[in-house]
């Protein structure tokens, strides 16, 4: 699946990554509720740097939309929760 | 296979893309709040998704020609990535002239306290380090925004050149879907490509609109220390009417009075231990006294005599 983290492009990362991508998910979700920037921003980059590890970088001849699409690390909570829905990141 | 879509697994929204904000601007972010509630929000952002790409489709009536609007539009919005790069570097260099003059007035102040400490008054050296503290406050918050800025153009750099490099590719797709263009194919092709490049451009536009309010935040508060370095508040002493010049000017006044009584000590210190320094004339002849030793031998005999 293609995903993007916005203002650094998008990652082609496999579906089998889902389940773990899920759970880091959870944490910025909680994190989010709880309005805990500090939190929020170490758990989402938690989940960033996954995305990362297990995905290749999409070569930029490539067009086509995201299947998810995850907000930049250095996003604020405000940032956030203008393009956040109320059930995380990911839906599974 | 990696390319499937899933659109019910979209949790986030598309960030506000700039094709879309030609062709019907009021269906922002906030879209997906007109679609039913009871569905889930991953298929209602689907839903927005697919309505831009629509949009732009239903504009012609020939499929080709959307790629063509939207080439253009890619084409505007990289004139305005640009600019917008071009804005935010011309912010960090205000920051960064600032940050001088605010280091050259702490670097200043600091060393006026020293000389004032020297001099004995530790009220002037009070007031030097009180203004250069005020001063080290504001460096360093300039210092954050500078940073911060700095951040922010790097990523809008990079994402000028990402989407300079997808726009490149889109311009080829497009004129391979034109060359091999047949009906039926038109919309699933047309359709992918303007929506993925649409959220490429939503990435950059999104991009362009955080380092523009960073830019804007800067501003402001560039502008107060703008006001705070006319103001004299933690000045430059050595310039402008008003307080500020009283530290420098008591130090030179310190300065110059200890000069002359350095001077004097030096001129003290030059002559010989109990000597009266009374009568000129005694002083003058200590020098005579000590280029005669010659002349003393000389003399002796006579007195001897």
């Amino acid at each position: 699946m293609i995903v993007r983290i916005l203002s650094e492009g998008q990652f082609d990362v496999p579906d089998s990554a889902l389940d773990e991508l899920e759970s880091l998910d959870v944490g910025v979700q909680q994190a989010n509720e709880g309005g805990d920037q500090a939190a929020f921003t170490s758990a989402l980059n938690q989940l960033l740097a996954r995305v990362r590890d297990l995905g290749a970088p999409v070569s930029d001849d490539y067009i086509g939309p995201s299947d998810l699409v995850l907000p930049a690390g250095d996003m604020t909570l405000e940032e956030a929760a203008d393009l956040m829905t109320e059930d995380g990141l990911i839906y599974g | 296979m990696i390319r499937r879509r899933s659109a019910s697994r979209l949790r986030w929204k598309q960030p506000g893309g700039a094709v879309p904000r030609g062709t019907g601007s009021a269906r922002g972010n906030r879209a997906g709040q007109e679609v039913g509630t009871d569905m889930g929000m991953g298929k209602r952002l689907s839903l927005i998704v697919k309505s831009k790409a629509n949009k732009l489709l239903d504009k012609h009536e020939d499929p080709r020609e959307t790629l063509d609007y939207s080439y253009e539009k890619q084409l505007q919005l990289l004139t305005q990535v640009r600019r917008g790069v071009a804005d935010v570097a011309t912010s960090r260099k205000r920051l960064e002239i600032q940050m001088q003059q605010l280091q050259a007035s702490a670097d200043k102040l600091q060393s006026q306290a020293q000389q004032a400490v020297a001099a004995g008054r530790d009220d002037l050296a009070r007031e030097a380090l009180t203004r250069r503290a005020a001063a080290n406050t504001q460096l360093a918050d300039l210092q954050n925004q500078h940073a911060d800025l700095q951040a922010q153009e790097e990523k809008l750099t990079q994402a000028s050149q990402r989407l300079q490099a997808k726009v490149d590719a889109f311009r080829t797709r497009k004129e391979t879907i034109k060359a091999t263009y047949t009906a039926a194919e038109a919309e699933t092709k047309i359709g992918e490509a303007v929506s993925g490049i649409s959220e490429e451009m939503g990435d950059v536009g999104l991009a362009m609109q955080r380092a523009q309010d960073k830019t804007q935040q800067m501003q402001a508060r560039a502008g107060a220390v703008d006001e705070l370095l006319a103001s004299g508040a933690l000045d430059d002493v050595t310039q402008g009417p008003g307080g500020g010049d009283d530290i420098q000017r008591e130090l030179d006044s310190l300065s110059a009075g200890s000069d002359v009584e350095l001077e004097l000590a030096k001129l003290k210190g030059a002559l010989p231990a109990g000597q009266e320094p009374a009568a000129i004339g005694a002083a003058e002849s200590t020098p005579a006294d000590e280029s005669a030793p010659a002349e003393a031998p000389a003399a002796q005999p006579e007195e001897q005599s």
